[in-house]
């Protein structure tokens, strides 16, 4: 009879038409506490490492910018990095100064689009109707310069496809002040919100020796106590010249992850400003003729964290062998180290902190030990919001609703 | 730690290395026979300290190469490890997920696609094929890719 006793068992996962990777976890609980987490990727397995032993070295950018479709500058840059190094090739410095405008201005969107999901999570919509309606312009900039809101394919083995007419500068400037503004407020409502401090602080927490052991990059490490930003340690493109901060927070919990996003994304705003007043003048393509035999390692600070591509080249007109590492890749199991000893309520937040995709958890379905479903993503969404309202309660919040307004 | 230092920590594990190779600028390869990876990878992750990357598994020539990438971040450095695994017939090596948790994933995907054997791995299970895949069947190895 012992054996028919068994902890409840959360699964999270695996499908749904949004997702963007396709993610399973089983949470085991005992109560409301998570006791346990196990992780299945790779349903979705495109082989891309594979297909690009098949393709050619100037053809791999536009393959990998679809590794993700939010970090679609990142991976190419990342890819491009290793096979300049094995060719010792380097770009024009103007293709430099675009490839940072270009990067810059996906962290901005990527870390808006986290922002607002972020606040739908926890019930704040207002934050998350705010964050994207912010976003929005960004994506219009980059469709401006490369001829698409995402997957840009602007970087190419050499140079930049797309070059930034000088006239849009101006533009561009000054839709970057009307962001800074508004980012600069969402920021300070965000951060001095006490409801979101009660909500959000101490929950999730990563400790530093976890992010060490999990080995996190990217605003998962930073909200841990980790400076670690490879546009600063190892910099590419035109990072090196230009007057920026990498922002940490030692907590480790949802919120510290928050704030490090949130100030990123004014950062972003400085760079791409002195970038755009920077950009020197010139030419955005050098002339690639072959990559000899050789091995390089080439990497990119994407919104989620260091890009990691390896590439191997045997002199020939294909890469024999090209490893790629997305950031989720090492941030995800770290669940492990973060999940486990937290409440139910929690759970959504806390994995949603590390941003690996919140579509993700559009499936969540808690079954007990005899397979009734008792909970699914609705009721798991409720709890996480009644939770926040019960913290509003115990403040002392007013009670506002949309329509009061 | 500045570059100079760490090229010195480096040659304390010189012993168990066939050899050291300095690419493009920060780019360190070194080469080590599978039995020896595990303890150069402990050295590197525990010892220096190292942050851990990943590891990429190719189907080489003559044998399997597991590369593992570690990271310096103060000089911007990457640090690999190349275990050369000569024994094709049934390819092994250590596992290093017991004392670097990071490694878990990339050592069960590296068995899925070439049939390494991470010995004393804690779950080796499946992580990127599908349950459906035939057993003995590895995707990045040579004679399938053809």
């Amino acid at each position: 009879m012992k054996e028919t006793v068994k902890k409840p068992v959360l699964a999270v996962g695996p499908f749904h038409p949004l997702q963007e990777e396709m993610e399973f976890y089983q949470l085991t609980l005992d109560g409301e506490k998570v006791v346990d987490i196990d992780m299945r990727i790779s349903y979705n397995h495109r082989g891309i490492e594979g297909i690009s032993e098949k393709l050619q070295f100037d053809q791999v950018p536009y393959l990998v910018s679809r590794v993700c479709g939010i970090c679609s500058a990142s991976h190419p840059l990342a890819y491009i990095n290793a096979v300049e190094e094995i060719a010792g090739i380097t770009a024009p410095e103007r293709a430099q100064y675009i490839r940072v405008i270009v990067n810059e201005l996906e962290r901005i969107h990527s870390h808006m689009l986290w922002v607002g999901l972020a606040g739908h999570f926890i019930g704040y919509d207002t934050v998350f109707m705010w964050a994207w309606k912010y976003r929005e312009p960004v994506l219009d900039l980059l469709e401006e310069i490369t001829g698409n809101r995402n997957n840009y394919g602007n970087v190419k083995v050499g140079g930049c496809r797309e070059d930034i007419p000088n006239e849009i500068i101006p533009k561009m400037l000054k839709e970057l002040d009307k962001l800074e503004k508004k980012t600069a407020m969402l920021t300070k409502a965000v951060l001095d919100d006490p409801i979101i401090h009660a909500r959000l602080k101490g929950v999730g927490i990563l400790t530093k020796q976890a992010a060490i052991d999990y080995a996190v990059a990217g605003p998962t490490a930073r909200g841990s106590g980790i400076a670690i930003d490879v546009r600063r340690d190892d910099p590419y493109a035109a990072y090196a010249d230009l007057d920026w901060n990498v922002i940490s927070q030692p907590e480790g919990d949802v919120f510290a992850k928050a704030v490090v996003r949130l100030l990123e994304v004014l950062e972003a705003v400085k760079i791409i400003k002195q970038a755009l007043k920077k950009l020197p003048d010139g030419p955005i393509t050098t002339e690639v003729k072959e990559i000899p035999p050789g091995e390089g390692c080439g990497r990119a600070e994407a919104p989620r964290g260091e890009t990691f591509h390896y590439v191997r080249s045997d002199g020939g007109n294909r890469p024999v062998r090209h490893k790629i590492r997305a950031p989720s890749y090492v941030n995800v199991p770290s669940f492990k180290a973060s999940c486990i000893g937290g409440h139910i309520a929690d759970v959504t937040i806390t994995l949603a902190a590390v941003d690996p995709c919140y579509s993700c958890t559009e499936r969540l379905a808690v079954v007990d030990g005899h397979n009734n479903v008792i909970h699914n993503y609705e009721s798991l969404l409720q709890l996480s919001r009644e939770k926040t309202a019960r913290i509003k309660k115990e403040i002392g919040a007013p009670e506002w609703k949309l329509e009061d307004i | 730690m500045k570059q100079e230092e760490l090229i010195s920590r480096l040659s304390e594990i010189k012993g168990k290395l066939i050899d050291i190779e300095h690419k493009a600028n920060n780019r360190i390869f070194l080469m080590c026979e599978a039995e020896n990876a595990y303890a150069v990878n402990k050295f590197l992750f525990e010892d220096v300290p190292l942050r851990f990357v990943i590891a990429t598994g190719i189907d080489s020539d003559d044998c399997f190469e597991v590369l593992y990438h570690f990271s310096y971040d103060e000089t911007g450095s990457v640090i690999t490890v190349k275990a050369f695994i000569r024994d094709r017939e049934n390819p092994a090596i250590e596992s290093i997920s017991p004392f670097l948790p990071a490694a878990e994933w990339i050592e069960r995907e590296i068995h899925d696609i070439l049939g390494i054997d991470f010995k004393n791995h804690p779950n080796l299970r499946r992580l990127i094929l599908a349950d459906d895949w035939p057993e003995g069947v590895y995707p990045m190895r040579k004679e399938v890719k053809k």
